[in-house]
């Protein structure tokens, strides 16, 4: 990255593997449980976090000689609620469909545990543009466990993909459901996003075993 | 952190400073928004209304309402006229689809007489009767349209949700749950039961109409169950307007 000093880079690229906020910070779990049932959610989920964190994050670093530490919590929160709330408005005025689609996000977004984790640990001790950087990364790698969990949970629960019915129809008896094939669907219950996220926490920690804690 | 930041007055004003300014610029948005969002949920409750009795553009799977630049012509063309029933009394007026159902229940809630808007539509020479409703899902509200014939027969649907769980419960807004919905009869024997979501009637086709069941959605019973609920108590209420049909 010619555009990036090497500090400056691996602000973006570490997230997205061995500081991943999900699989090894284990932040944002409650947002990857609950709406990767489906790819379609997953995927506006990871643009809604990345556009939040990255503007978040730069506001926060904006203001961050200025904040009384006594009352961080409170200013951050207020932060990421008046931006979501803000960008809901918008787009119920000027894109009708699209805020219809991200209603049920905008709360997960609010009180999403990676965009506060960020702001308190990296925004409030760090510059704009590092922080900028920081807030993308971290929705990167957060985005990427989001539909790596959502592709596994609807092609296996639901046999689709993005509402495609990739696999075949279970009730004509098409594709491979006519080999006897059936929709797990256990898969579209939370426990197995648990599951799921369990088993991408473990093919990470195989291929790269410094990542496993010392006994 | 500098040491003026941590004192007290610091940390008041502070506080109060960006609640003003946190509060004037929402403020500001919500006013400044206000009349393109309430024009947007306008032309939505027409689309939806459409909808309903099947003025739509759906594809093959999904559900395409009519364009936004042609609600306002389709609407006057389709719905020929929209009445408010209130306490047995029924009154035209073609601001009826404004009513807000949720104020009504609100006003029942409290003892008022709930104004029961029906909007009646003609389409291919069938008329259709549409009936707003709503009810709880798992996480927030749930809304939906119903298009009847005279005998309380379901001739559409659209069911909308303000955030049930994605690919669970959202998943009451997709074609393969609406669809089941079609031809499926609310009354049994003349008497007023309703449509209930089941997981046990062995009919995932929807085949059986006259059963008063359609097939559930698995990972959303609370969502489908409050469908059921909201379809039985909202749609109770109009029996009485559709029984003095049969008569004329």
């Amino acid at each position: 990255m010619g555009l990036l000093s090497k500090k400056d880079a691996k602000l973006i690229t570490d997230p997205f593997a061995d500081n991943n906020p999900i699989t090894i910070q284990v932040l944002g779990i409650c947002s990857a449980l609950a709406i990767t049932a489906e790819l379609k959610a997953s995927i506006v989920m990871a643009i809604s976090v990345l556009f939040v964190m990255g503007v978040g994050n730069v506001v926060i670093s904006l203001m961050r000689n200025i904040i009384p530490s006594k009352i961080r919590i409170i200013v951050q929160l207020i932060v990421v609620a008046t931006l979501v709330i803000i960008v809901d408005q918008v787009l119920k005025a000027f894109a009708y469909e699209l805020s219809k689609t991200l209603g049920a996000f905008i709360g997960l977004i609010i009180t999403n545990c990676i965009i506060m984790g960020r702001f308190e640990a990296f925004a409030l001790a760090n510059g704009t543009w590092r922080s900028f950087l920081d807030g993308i990364g971290n929705a990167i790698g957060y985005g990427v466990i989001l539909i790596i969990v959502g592709f596994f949970r609807e092609l296996l629960g639901s046999g689709t993909l993005l509402g495609f019915k990739v696999l075949g129809d279970p009730i004509e008896k098409t594709g491979v459901y006519a080999l006897g094939y059936e929709n797990n669907g256990f898969m579209l219950l939370a426990p197995m996003a648990l599951i799921v996220v369990g088993i991408i926490i473990w093919v990470q920690r195989t291929k790269n075993p410094a990542l496993v804690e010392e006994q | 952190m500098s040491k003026r930041t941590e004192s007290n007055l610091y940390t008041v004003l502070f506080a109060t400073v960006m609640v003003i300014i946190v509060g004037a610029l929402l403020a500001f948005f919500a006013s400044a928004l206000k009349p393109t969002i309430n024009e947007n949920k306008r032309i939505e409750k027409q689309q939806n209304i459409l909808y309903a009795m099947g003025v739509n553009e759906n594809d093959e799977t999904s559900a395409i309402f009519v364009s936004k630049d042609k609600v306002g012509e389709e609407f006057s063309k389709y719905i020929t006229k929209q009445i408010v029933i209130q306490g047995g009394k029924v009154t035209e007026d073609n601001k009826a689809y404004l009513i807000d159902v949720k104020k009504e229940q609100t006003a029942e809630k409290e003892g008022k007489q709930r104004r029961l808007p029906l909007f009646i539509g003609e389409r291919d020479g069938k008329t259709f009767y549409i009936a707003p409703i709503r009810g709880k899902g798992l996480w927030d509200a749930i809304w939906g349209f119903v298009a009847m014939d005279a005998n309380m027969v379901v001739k559409g649907a659209y069911f909308d949700h303000a955030g049930e769980t994605a690919g669970l419960g959202s998943n009451i807004k997709q074609r393969f749950f609406m669809d089941d919905f079609i031809g499926e009869h609310l009354k049994k024997d003349g008497k007023f039961v309703g449509i209930a979501i089941s997981k046990s009637n062995n009919d995932p086709l929807n085949k059986d109409k006259t059963d008063n069941e359609v097939d559930a959605i698995a990972g959303a019973t609370i969502t489908g169950d409050g469908v059921a609920a909201m379809i039985k108590s909202e749609l109770r209420k109009y029996v009485s307007y559709f029984n003095t049909l049969k008569t004329n």
